[in-house]
């Protein structure tokens, strides 16, 4: 699965205006994601998951941030979090079933806070680009 | 399986309340076949469905969409009981339809990021996390008679 040309230019297009509030939606994605989906802070045992955290803030932070690293070199993912996907595959060991659950919650965010830019082909292209990103996240778990 | 709070149910019946079930019916249906081309794979009646404004234009995927919402509709004023309230539906979707139930999942969350889309702030993750009890409640109700 490769993105189109399309996709290319909606992904780096609404980066743009996403990148201004990078920390603030990783914060809110993380918030979803462990509302939501309880189990995913199984992965968490060493944070304070409280609305507001500091640890929260730096994580969700990161998140962002990579996937903005993946947006800025979205003709070669694969290199750009080459390093990131070491760390999954033999430190961190996320099962990959939650790599969905995260770009779900990253999507209802953008979603909420970009309503007018959130088309269905939008839509259609980052759910492609998470699957993506997720793909070479966990493509050297075995 | 889903225990709805009074969180939850409150949460879920006030949002639902605002929601114009023709239009966000449309819409949830339109992006699924959109965002998942694959599941077209059950509306070759239904016309043109070869680009994104094709779909989401399509007067049947509106109609369609519109009854899909309607049923969800009734499974709110029937939290507590989603199996009863789907049995037959289950049924129908194994037996007639032949639908896997991962496209009961994808379309739940195609309806939560219309939600989000449409009620911004107020889909606060408190709501989501409601919402994506309902939906998941669903889809278990749905493919609860699967055989």
């Amino acid at each position: 699965m490769s993105l189109t040309k399309t996709e290319r230019t909606i992904i780096v297009s609404m980066w743009a205006k996403i990148s201004t509030q990078a920390d603030t939606i990783g914060t809110e994605t993380l918030e979803r994601l462990f509302l939501s989906y309880p189990q995913t802070k199984t992965y968490f045992p060493h944070f304070d998951l409280h609305p507001g955290s500091a640890q929260l803030r730096a994580h969700g932070s990161k998140v962002v941030a990579a996937v903005g690293d993946a947006a800025k070199s979205i003709d070669n993912i694969g290199a750009a979090l080459s390093k990131l996907s070491e760390l999954h595959a033999y430190i961190l060991r996320v099962d990959p079933v939650n790599f969905k659950l995260l770009s779900h919650c990253l999507l209802v965010t953008l979603a909420a806070r970009f309503p007018a830019d959130f088309t269905a082909e939008a839509h259609a292209a980052w759910d492609k680009f998470l699957s993506v990103v997720s793909s070479v996240l966990t493509e050297k778990y075995r | 399986m889903s225990n709805f709070t009074a969180e939850d149910k409150a949460a879920i019946t006030s949002l639902w309340a605002k929601v114009n079930v023709e239009d966000a019916g449309g819409e949830t249906l339109g992006r699924l076949l959109v965002v998942y081309p694959w599941t077209q794979r059950f509306f070759d009646s239904f016309g043109s469905l070869s680009s994104p404004s094709a779909i989401m234009g399509n007067p049947k995927v509106k109609a369609h969409g519109a009854k899909v919402l309607t049923s969800l509709g009734e499974a709110i004023k029937n939290l507590d009981d989603l199996k009863g309230t789907f049995g037959q539906l289950s049924e129908l979707h194994c037996d007639k339809l032949h639908v896997d139930p991962e496209n009961f999942r994808l379309l739940g969350n195609v309806l939560v990021t219309v939600l989000a889309i449409h009620h911004g702030k107020e889909f606060t993750p408190e709501v989501q996390a409601s919402w994506q009890k309902m939906v998941a409640g669903v889809a278990s109700a749905l493919g609860s008679r699967y055989h």
